[in-house]
Protein backbone atom coordinates (compact mmCIF):
# COMPACT_ATOMS: atom_id res chain seq x y z
CA UNK A 1 0.00 0.00 0.00
CA UNK A 2 1.31 3.10 -1.11
CA UNK A 3 0.52 6.70 0.60
CA UNK A 4 1.00 10.23 0.39
CA UNK A 5 2.43 10.16 4.11
CA UNK A 6 5.47 7.69 4.96
CA UNK A 7 6.09 6.63 8.26
CA UNK A 8 9.88 6.46 8.77
CA UNK A 9 10.39 3.72 11.37
CA UNK A 10 8.95 1.85 14.31
CA UNK A 11 6.90 3.22 16.83
CA UNK A 12 6.61 6.50 15.34
CA UNK A 13 3.99 8.54 16.14
CA UNK A 14 4.11 10.85 13.14
CA UNK A 15 3.69 11.05 9.41
CA UNK A 16 5.89 13.12 6.79
CA UNK A 17 3.74 14.08 4.03
CA UNK A 18 5.12 13.99 0.27
CA UNK A 19 2.87 16.39 -1.03
CA UNK A 20 0.86 19.58 0.56
CA UNK A 21 -2.00 18.37 2.05
CA UNK A 22 -5.52 20.35 2.63
CA UNK A 23 -7.26 20.36 5.77
CA UNK A 24 -9.87 17.77 6.14
CA UNK A 25 -8.19 15.30 3.29
CA UNK A 26 -8.25 11.63 4.68
CA UNK A 27 -4.69 10.39 3.98
CA UNK A 28 -4.24 6.06 4.03
CA UNK A 29 -0.82 5.89 6.78
CA UNK A 30 0.64 2.21 7.07
CA UNK A 31 1.71 1.73 11.05
CA UNK A 32 3.40 -1.17 11.61
CA UNK A 33 1.74 -3.36 8.66
CA UNK A 34 -1.77 -2.14 9.42
CA UNK A 35 -3.40 0.92 7.40
CA UNK A 36 -5.95 3.12 8.04
CA UNK A 37 -7.27 6.53 7.15
CA UNK A 38 -6.31 9.57 8.73
CA UNK A 39 -8.18 13.01 8.73
CA UNK A 40 -5.93 15.74 9.15
CA UNK A 41 -7.00 18.48 10.97
CA UNK A 42 -5.09 21.70 9.14
CA UNK A 43 -3.35 22.11 5.87
CA UNK A 44 0.43 20.19 5.90
CA UNK A 45 2.88 21.61 3.63
CA UNK A 46 4.98 18.93 2.26
CA UNK A 47 8.10 17.62 4.40
CA UNK A 48 5.97 18.40 7.68
CA UNK A 49 4.44 16.07 9.89
CA UNK A 50 0.78 14.96 11.33
CA UNK A 51 -0.11 12.82 14.56
CA UNK A 52 -0.87 9.81 13.59
CA UNK A 53 -2.03 9.26 17.40
CA UNK A 54 -3.03 11.28 19.76
CA UNK A 55 -0.16 12.58 22.05
CA UNK A 56 -0.56 13.44 25.50
CA UNK A 57 1.29 16.79 26.62
CA UNK A 58 4.72 15.82 27.72
CA UNK A 59 4.55 12.47 25.62
CA UNK A 60 7.40 11.81 23.38
CA UNK A 61 7.06 12.16 19.51
CA UNK A 62 8.56 9.63 17.50
CA UNK A 63 10.13 9.55 13.94
CA UNK A 64 12.80 7.22 12.17
CA UNK A 65 11.87 5.11 15.40
CA UNK A 66 13.53 8.05 17.93
CA UNK A 67 12.71 10.52 19.86
CA UNK A 68 12.67 13.66 18.07
CA UNK A 69 11.13 15.76 20.93
CA UNK A 70 8.39 16.36 23.47
CA UNK A 71 4.82 17.34 22.62
CA UNK A 72 4.36 20.49 24.63
CA UNK A 73 0.82 20.58 24.67
CA UNK A 74 -2.17 17.93 23.44
CA UNK A 75 -1.65 17.09 20.19
CA UNK A 76 -4.89 14.64 18.29
CA UNK A 77 -4.88 12.61 15.67
CA UNK A 78 -4.46 14.39 12.04
CA UNK A 79 -2.74 17.55 13.68
CA UNK A 80 -0.07 19.36 12.47
CA UNK A 81 3.05 18.00 14.50
CA UNK A 82 5.79 21.16 14.51
CA UNK A 83 7.09 23.79 16.30
CA UNK A 84 4.32 25.00 17.57
CA UNK A 85 3.62 22.19 19.96
CA UNK A 86 6.80 19.83 20.24
CA UNK A 87 9.98 21.22 21.77
CA UNK A 88 13.54 19.50 21.57
CA UNK A 89 15.04 17.23 24.56
CA UNK A 90 18.54 18.22 23.03
CA UNK A 91 18.05 21.56 23.04
CA UNK A 92 16.46 22.42 26.26
CA UNK A 93 19.39 20.45 28.36
CA UNK A 94 21.49 22.94 25.96
CA UNK A 95 19.99 25.97 27.56
CA UNK A 96 20.15 24.37 31.19
CA UNK A 97 23.64 23.54 30.18
CA UNK A 98 24.55 27.37 29.22
CA UNK A 99 22.80 28.54 32.37
CA UNK A 100 24.72 26.22 34.74
CA UNK A 101 28.06 27.23 33.05
CA UNK A 102 27.21 31.03 33.27
CA UNK B 1 21.51 -14.43 0.64
CA UNK B 2 24.82 -14.01 -1.77
CA UNK B 3 26.74 -12.72 -4.05
CA UNK B 4 29.19 -13.57 -6.39
CA UNK B 5 32.54 -12.76 -5.15
CA UNK B 6 36.42 -13.64 -5.21
CA UNK B 7 37.98 -14.90 -2.07
CA UNK B 8 41.22 -14.16 -0.66
CA UNK B 9 43.78 -16.05 1.40
CA UNK B 10 43.48 -14.25 4.39
CA UNK B 11 39.78 -15.51 4.40
CA UNK B 12 38.03 -12.05 2.97
CA UNK B 13 36.28 -11.47 0.07
CA UNK B 14 36.53 -9.08 -2.35
CA UNK B 15 33.57 -7.76 -5.02
CA UNK B 16 36.52 -6.74 -7.69
CA UNK B 17 39.62 -7.86 -8.60
CA UNK B 18 41.80 -4.69 -8.83
CA UNK B 19 45.52 -4.60 -9.23
CA UNK B 20 46.51 -1.42 -7.27
CA UNK B 21 49.59 0.81 -7.33
CA UNK B 22 50.31 2.98 -4.38
CA UNK B 23 52.34 5.58 -4.18
CA UNK B 24 53.94 6.51 -1.37
CA UNK B 25 54.74 9.90 -1.60
CA UNK B 26 53.93 13.17 -3.66
CA UNK B 27 57.38 12.34 -5.39
CA UNK B 28 56.75 9.06 -6.88
CA UNK B 29 53.04 10.02 -8.21
CA UNK B 30 54.55 10.24 -11.86
CA UNK B 31 56.08 6.83 -11.80
CA UNK B 32 53.36 5.55 -10.30
CA UNK B 33 50.62 7.06 -13.09
CA UNK B 34 52.96 5.84 -15.59
CA UNK B 35 53.11 2.11 -14.75
CA UNK B 36 48.81 1.57 -14.25
CA UNK B 37 48.80 3.44 -17.13
CA UNK B 38 51.00 0.80 -19.35
CA UNK B 39 49.52 -2.29 -17.75
CA UNK B 40 45.84 -3.24 -18.23
CA UNK B 41 43.62 -3.24 -15.45
CA UNK B 42 45.53 -1.74 -12.41
CA UNK B 43 43.99 1.13 -10.87
CA UNK B 44 46.57 3.67 -9.09
CA UNK B 45 46.14 6.39 -6.05
CA UNK B 46 48.34 8.85 -6.34
CA UNK B 47 48.04 12.33 -3.22
CA UNK B 48 49.82 14.97 -2.37
CA UNK B 49 50.65 13.06 0.68
CA UNK B 50 53.96 11.15 2.12
CA UNK B 51 56.28 13.19 2.98
CA UNK B 52 57.22 15.27 7.11
CA UNK B 53 54.24 13.83 8.89
CA UNK B 54 53.98 13.32 12.19
CA UNK B 55 53.11 10.94 14.87
CA UNK B 56 49.27 10.31 14.72
CA UNK B 57 49.06 12.65 11.29
CA UNK B 58 51.61 9.49 10.05
CA UNK B 59 49.70 7.03 10.99
CA UNK B 60 46.48 8.42 9.27
CA UNK B 61 48.33 8.04 5.77
CA UNK B 62 50.48 4.73 6.16
CA UNK B 63 47.19 2.96 7.33
CA UNK B 64 45.18 5.01 4.25
CA UNK B 65 47.93 3.22 1.71
CA UNK B 66 48.16 0.26 3.54
CA UNK B 67 44.17 -0.02 4.69
CA UNK B 68 43.99 0.33 0.69
CA UNK B 69 46.26 -2.59 0.16
CA UNK B 70 44.78 -4.94 2.40
CA UNK B 71 41.17 -4.38 0.81
CA UNK B 72 39.72 -7.38 -0.33
CA UNK B 73 38.94 -5.91 -3.42
CA UNK B 74 42.55 -5.40 -4.13
CA UNK B 75 43.93 -8.70 -5.82
CA UNK B 76 47.66 -7.08 -5.62
CA UNK B 77 49.71 -4.87 -4.95
CA UNK B 78 52.70 -2.73 -6.51
CA UNK B 79 54.00 -0.12 -4.05
CA UNK B 80 56.00 2.88 -5.41
CA UNK B 81 58.30 5.06 -3.37
CA UNK B 82 60.74 7.86 -3.70
CA UNK B 83 63.49 5.89 -1.24
CA UNK B 84 63.82 8.57 1.16
CA UNK B 85 60.68 9.96 2.19
CA UNK B 86 59.09 9.34 5.56
CA UNK B 87 56.19 6.68 4.49
CA UNK B 88 58.46 4.54 3.12
CA UNK B 89 57.69 1.72 0.61
CA UNK B 90 58.85 -1.31 1.46
CA UNK B 91 56.91 -0.53 5.32
CA UNK B 92 54.11 -0.37 3.67
CA UNK B 93 54.30 -3.19 1.79
CA UNK B 94 55.42 -5.12 4.53
CA UNK B 95 51.95 -4.34 6.50
CA UNK B 96 49.77 -4.96 3.28
CA UNK B 97 51.80 -8.78 2.81
CA UNK B 98 50.38 -9.59 6.01
CA UNK B 99 47.10 -10.01 3.89
CA UNK B 100 48.81 -12.93 2.14
CA UNK B 101 48.36 -11.02 -1.36
CA UNK B 102 50.90 -10.40 -3.56
CA UNK B 103 52.93 -7.30 -3.30
CA UNK B 104 56.43 -5.90 -3.96
CA UNK B 105 58.03 -2.41 -4.27
CA UNK B 106 60.35 -0.07 -5.99
CA UNK B 107 62.36 2.85 -4.64
CA UNK B 108 62.66 5.22 -7.84
CA UNK B 109 66.06 5.89 -6.31
CA UNK B 110 66.93 2.08 -6.23
CA UNK B 111 66.01 1.29 -9.93
CA UNK B 112 68.01 4.70 -11.04
CA UNK B 113 65.35 7.13 -12.57
CA UNK B 114 62.18 7.33 -13.83
CA UNK B 115 62.08 5.43 -16.96
CA UNK B 116 64.34 2.73 -14.67
CA UNK B 117 61.51 2.47 -12.16
CA UNK B 118 58.78 2.68 -15.09
CA UNK B 119 60.14 -0.17 -16.46
CA UNK B 120 60.78 -2.44 -13.38
CA UNK B 121 57.10 -1.84 -11.91
CA UNK B 122 55.68 -2.88 -15.05
CA UNK B 123 57.45 -5.67 -15.26
CA UNK B 124 56.35 -6.35 -11.82
CA UNK B 125 52.89 -5.76 -12.28
CA UNK B 126 52.99 -7.95 -15.85
CA UNK B 127 53.51 -11.08 -13.28
CA UNK B 128 51.06 -10.01 -10.50
CA UNK B 129 48.41 -9.43 -13.16
CA UNK B 130 48.76 -12.98 -14.69
CA UNK B 131 48.56 -14.52 -11.40
CA UNK B 132 45.94 -11.73 -10.66
CA UNK B 133 43.55 -12.78 -14.20
CA UNK B 134 42.92 -16.42 -13.06
CA UNK B 135 41.07 -15.44 -9.62
CA UNK B 136 37.28 -16.27 -10.39
CA UNK B 137 34.60 -15.10 -8.62
CA UNK B 138 32.63 -17.96 -6.40
CA UNK B 139 29.57 -17.87 -4.15
CA UNK B 140 29.80 -15.74 -1.31
CA UNK B 141 27.58 -14.84 1.81
CA UNK B 142 26.33 -11.70 2.58
CA UNK B 143 27.82 -12.12 5.94
CA UNK B 144 31.04 -11.50 4.50
CA UNK B 145 30.28 -8.01 3.13
CA UNK B 146 31.58 -4.35 4.95
CA UNK B 147 28.91 -1.91 3.47
CA UNK B 148 29.83 1.37 3.93
CA UNK B 149 27.44 4.35 4.24
CA UNK B 150 28.05 7.93 3.00
CA UNK B 151 26.39 10.77 1.99
CA UNK B 152 26.88 14.24 0.03
CA UNK B 153 25.03 16.86 -1.24
CA UNK B 154 21.95 16.53 0.51
CA UNK B 155 18.43 18.40 0.17
CA UNK B 156 15.31 17.62 1.60
CA UNK B 157 14.74 14.27 -0.48
CA UNK B 158 17.87 12.74 1.41
CA UNK B 159 16.18 12.64 5.25
CA UNK B 160 13.12 12.04 3.38
CA UNK B 161 13.57 8.61 1.23
CA UNK B 162 17.33 8.32 0.14
CA UNK B 163 18.49 8.08 4.02
CA UNK B 164 15.91 5.74 5.22
CA UNK B 165 15.59 3.80 2.37
CA UNK B 166 19.08 2.66 2.50
CA UNK B 167 18.46 2.38 6.20
CA UNK B 168 16.54 -0.58 5.40
CA UNK B 169 18.66 -1.77 2.93
CA UNK B 170 21.96 -1.63 6.16
CA UNK B 171 19.09 -3.43 8.51
CA UNK B 172 18.95 -6.33 6.31
CA UNK B 173 22.46 -6.71 5.74
CA UNK B 174 22.90 -6.71 9.48
CA UNK B 175 20.34 -9.09 9.53
CA UNK B 176 21.87 -11.49 7.07
CA UNK B 177 25.24 -11.08 9.42
CA UNK B 178 27.27 -8.48 7.17
CA UNK B 179 28.84 -5.53 8.32
CA UNK B 180 27.76 -1.60 8.23
CA UNK B 181 30.04 1.64 8.77
CA UNK B 182 28.29 4.83 9.84
CA UNK B 183 31.08 7.56 9.24
CA UNK B 184 30.26 11.45 9.12
CA UNK B 185 30.60 12.42 13.29
CA UNK B 186 29.88 15.97 13.02
CA UNK B 187 26.76 14.52 11.95
CA UNK B 188 25.60 13.08 14.84
CA UNK B 189 25.53 16.05 16.69
CA UNK B 190 22.02 16.60 18.02
CA UNK B 191 21.40 12.80 18.08
CA UNK B 192 24.50 11.38 20.78
CA UNK B 193 21.98 10.75 23.18
CA UNK B 194 20.30 7.81 20.56
CA UNK B 195 23.34 6.64 19.25
CA UNK B 196 24.14 6.01 22.64
CA UNK B 197 21.29 4.67 23.35
CA UNK B 198 21.37 2.38 20.71
CA UNK B 199 25.37 0.93 21.93
CA UNK B 200 25.76 -2.59 23.37
CA UNK B 201 28.38 -1.33 26.11
CA UNK B 202 29.70 1.11 28.35
CA UNK B 203 32.68 2.22 26.52
CA UNK B 204 30.68 2.95 23.18
CA UNK B 205 28.58 4.91 24.61
CA UNK B 206 31.82 6.80 26.54
CA UNK B 207 33.34 6.85 22.93
CA UNK B 208 30.55 8.39 21.27
CA UNK B 209 29.62 11.65 23.83
CA UNK B 210 33.75 12.00 23.37
CA UNK B 211 33.55 11.91 20.07
CA UNK B 212 30.59 14.21 19.66
CA UNK B 213 32.33 16.69 22.44
CA UNK B 214 35.72 16.98 20.52
CA UNK B 215 33.78 18.63 17.27
CA UNK B 216 31.49 21.04 19.57
CA UNK B 217 34.16 21.67 21.79
CA UNK B 218 36.75 22.76 18.79
CA UNK B 219 33.82 25.36 17.51
CA UNK B 220 32.67 26.46 21.09
CA UNK B 221 36.77 27.60 20.81
CA UNK B 222 36.01 29.47 18.21
CA UNK B 223 33.00 31.52 20.35
CA UNK B 224 30.26 29.15 18.27
CA UNK B 225 27.77 26.78 19.35
CA UNK B 226 26.68 25.08 16.54
CA UNK B 227 24.17 22.88 18.28
CA UNK B 228 22.19 26.42 18.97
CA UNK B 229 21.70 27.62 15.26
CA UNK B 230 19.77 23.75 14.42
CA UNK B 231 17.70 23.47 12.89
CA UNK B 232 17.89 26.50 10.72
CA UNK B 233 14.38 28.89 9.85
CA UNK B 234 15.12 27.29 6.36
CA UNK B 235 14.70 23.50 7.64
CA UNK B 236 12.02 24.92 9.92
CA UNK B 237 10.39 26.27 7.23
CA UNK B 238 11.01 22.52 5.72
CA UNK B 239 8.99 20.66 8.13
CA UNK B 240 12.25 19.62 10.45
CA UNK B 241 11.00 20.75 14.31
CA UNK B 242 14.22 19.94 16.27
CA UNK B 243 18.00 18.96 16.17
CA UNK B 244 17.47 15.28 16.66
CA UNK B 245 14.95 15.26 13.58
CA UNK B 246 17.94 17.19 11.79
CA UNK B 247 20.52 14.65 12.61
CA UNK B 248 18.32 11.33 12.25
CA UNK B 249 17.81 12.21 9.03
CA UNK B 250 21.13 11.87 8.10
CA UNK B 251 21.87 8.47 10.46
CA UNK B 252 18.55 6.94 9.46
CA UNK B 253 20.82 5.73 6.80
CA UNK B 254 22.43 3.13 9.04
CA UNK B 255 18.93 1.54 10.47
CA UNK B 256 18.18 0.57 13.55
CA UNK B 257 20.68 -2.32 14.34
CA UNK B 258 21.98 -2.16 17.86
CA UNK B 259 25.61 -0.31 17.61
CA UNK B 260 28.61 -2.52 17.89
CA UNK B 261 31.62 0.28 18.34
CA UNK B 262 32.71 3.28 17.71
CA UNK B 263 35.95 3.29 15.00
CA UNK B 264 38.86 5.02 14.69
CA UNK B 265 39.03 6.74 11.17
CA UNK B 266 40.42 3.87 8.97
CA UNK B 267 40.05 0.91 11.51
CA UNK B 268 38.83 -2.27 10.28
CA UNK B 269 35.64 -3.12 12.15
CA UNK B 270 36.72 -6.53 14.52
CA UNK B 271 33.35 -7.74 14.01
CA UNK B 272 29.97 -8.24 12.47
CA UNK B 273 26.99 -5.75 13.10
CA UNK B 274 26.69 -1.98 12.39
CA UNK B 275 29.59 0.15 13.48
CA UNK B 276 30.58 4.09 13.79
CA UNK B 277 33.61 5.55 12.38
CA UNK B 278 34.87 8.80 13.64
CA UNK B 279 34.96 11.66 10.24
CA UNK B 280 33.70 14.10 10.17
CA UNK B 281 32.09 14.12 7.19
CA UNK B 282 34.02 15.02 4.04
CA UNK B 283 32.97 12.74 0.88
CA UNK B 284 36.44 11.60 -0.19
CA UNK B 285 37.72 11.57 3.01
CA UNK B 286 35.59 9.72 4.11
CA UNK B 287 34.64 7.14 1.29
CA UNK B 288 38.78 6.90 1.78
CA UNK B 289 38.47 5.99 5.00
CA UNK B 290 35.65 3.17 4.54
CA UNK B 291 37.76 1.73 1.80
CA UNK B 292 40.90 1.84 3.89
CA UNK B 293 38.93 -0.07 6.66
CA UNK B 294 37.93 -2.87 4.24
CA UNK B 295 34.82 -1.78 3.01
CA UNK B 296 34.20 -3.75 -0.13
CA UNK B 297 31.27 -1.71 -1.31
CA UNK B 298 30.16 2.05 -0.89
CA UNK B 299 26.77 3.62 -0.79
CA UNK B 300 26.16 7.13 -1.30
CA UNK B 301 22.68 8.54 -1.00
CA UNK B 302 23.02 12.40 -2.38
CA UNK B 303 19.84 15.19 -3.40
CA UNK B 304 22.15 17.42 -5.65
CA UNK B 305 24.17 14.70 -7.35
CA UNK B 306 28.13 14.11 -6.99
CA UNK B 307 30.20 12.24 -9.66
CA UNK B 308 33.12 11.25 -6.67
CA UNK B 309 34.57 7.40 -6.32
CA UNK B 310 36.79 5.83 -4.96
CA UNK B 311 39.62 3.64 -6.47
CA UNK B 312 38.79 0.41 -4.98
CA UNK B 313 35.75 0.03 -3.55
CA UNK B 314 32.73 0.51 -5.92
CA UNK B 315 30.25 3.22 -4.85
CA UNK B 316 26.26 3.30 -5.36
CA UNK B 317 24.78 6.54 -6.03
CA UNK B 318 21.54 6.66 -4.81
CA UNK B 319 18.83 9.97 -4.92
CA UNK B 320 15.68 10.60 -3.86
CA UNK B 321 15.59 13.88 -5.97
CA UNK B 322 13.82 12.84 -9.74
CA UNK B 323 15.49 16.61 -11.19
CA UNK B 324 18.33 15.29 -9.78
CA UNK B 325 18.55 12.04 -11.85
CA UNK B 326 17.20 13.49 -14.76
CA UNK B 327 20.06 15.80 -14.77
CA UNK B 328 22.98 13.94 -13.76
CA UNK B 329 22.15 10.79 -14.74
CA UNK B 330 25.39 9.81 -15.90
CA UNK B 331 26.41 10.34 -12.14
CA UNK B 332 23.76 8.38 -10.50
CA UNK B 333 22.75 4.72 -10.22
CA UNK B 334 19.51 4.61 -7.98
CA UNK B 335 16.55 6.68 -8.11
CA UNK B 336 14.16 6.10 -5.07
CA UNK B 337 12.07 9.13 -5.94
CA UNK B 338 8.53 6.89 -6.77
CA UNK B 339 8.17 6.83 -2.95
CA UNK B 340 8.02 10.61 -3.41
CA UNK B 341 5.53 9.62 -5.81
CA UNK B 342 3.54 7.06 -4.13
CA UNK B 343 4.56 4.94 -6.37
CA UNK B 344 6.81 2.99 -3.79
CA UNK B 345 6.75 2.34 0.04
CA UNK B 346 9.86 2.67 1.75
CA UNK B 347 10.40 -1.27 2.21
CA UNK B 348 10.48 -1.21 -1.13
CA UNK B 349 13.07 0.84 -2.08
CA UNK B 350 15.60 -0.29 0.37
CA UNK B 351 14.91 -4.05 -0.94
CA UNK B 352 15.58 -2.67 -3.91
CA UNK B 353 18.81 -0.88 -2.93
CA UNK B 354 19.88 -3.86 -1.19
CA UNK B 355 19.48 -5.93 -4.80
CA UNK B 356 21.66 -3.34 -6.59
CA UNK B 357 24.12 -4.21 -3.89
CA UNK B 358 24.24 -7.37 -4.34
CA UNK B 359 24.50 -7.01 -7.98
CA UNK B 360 27.51 -4.74 -7.90
CA UNK B 361 29.19 -6.51 -5.60
CA UNK B 362 28.89 -9.68 -7.81
CA UNK B 363 30.50 -7.03 -10.67
CA UNK B 364 27.85 -4.74 -12.38
CA UNK B 365 29.91 -1.73 -12.40
CA UNK B 366 28.79 1.67 -10.95
CA UNK B 367 28.54 4.87 -13.03
CA UNK B 368 31.63 5.97 -10.63
CA UNK B 369 33.62 3.25 -12.15
CA UNK B 370 32.44 3.26 -15.30
CA UNK B 371 33.35 7.35 -15.50
CA UNK B 372 36.67 6.23 -14.16
CA UNK B 373 35.97 8.57 -10.23
CA UNK B 374 38.75 7.42 -8.56
CA UNK B 375 39.04 9.97 -5.74
CA UNK B 376 41.12 9.44 -3.09
CA UNK B 377 41.87 11.96 0.02
CA UNK B 378 43.23 11.26 3.77
CA UNK B 379 41.57 12.78 6.56
CA UNK B 380 44.58 14.31 8.46
CA UNK B 381 45.19 14.76 11.78
CA UNK B 382 47.08 17.88 11.52
CA UNK B 383 47.73 19.43 8.49
CA UNK B 384 50.63 22.11 9.66
CA UNK B 385 53.85 22.18 11.98
CA UNK B 386 52.95 24.81 14.93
Amino acid sequence: MVSKALVMGPNDNVATVIEDVEPGTSVPVTVEGKTRNIKVKQRIPFGHKFAVSKISKGDKVIKYGEVIGLATQPIEEGEHVHVQNVESVYSKELVQERRERK
Amino acid sequence: MSFQGFRRDDGTVGTRNHLLTISTVVCANQVAVNVANNVEGVVHITHPLGCGHLGADFMRVFSALVGFGRNPNVAAALVVGLGCENVPAKLVADEIAKSKKPVQYINIQDEGGTLKATKRGMEILLGLSEEASEFEREKCDLSELILGLECGGSDATSGLVANPAVGVAADMIVRAGGTVILPESTEWIGAEHLLAKRAINEETVKKIYATVDKYISKVLSLGIDIRGTQPTPGNIAGGITTIEEKSLGNICKAGHSPIQGLLEYEEKPPGKGLYLMDEPGLDVESITGLAAAGSQIITFTTGLGTPVGSPIAPVIKITGNHRTFEKMGDNLDIDVSPVLEGKETLQQSGERILKEIQVVASGKMTKAEILKNREFAVYRAYQYMV
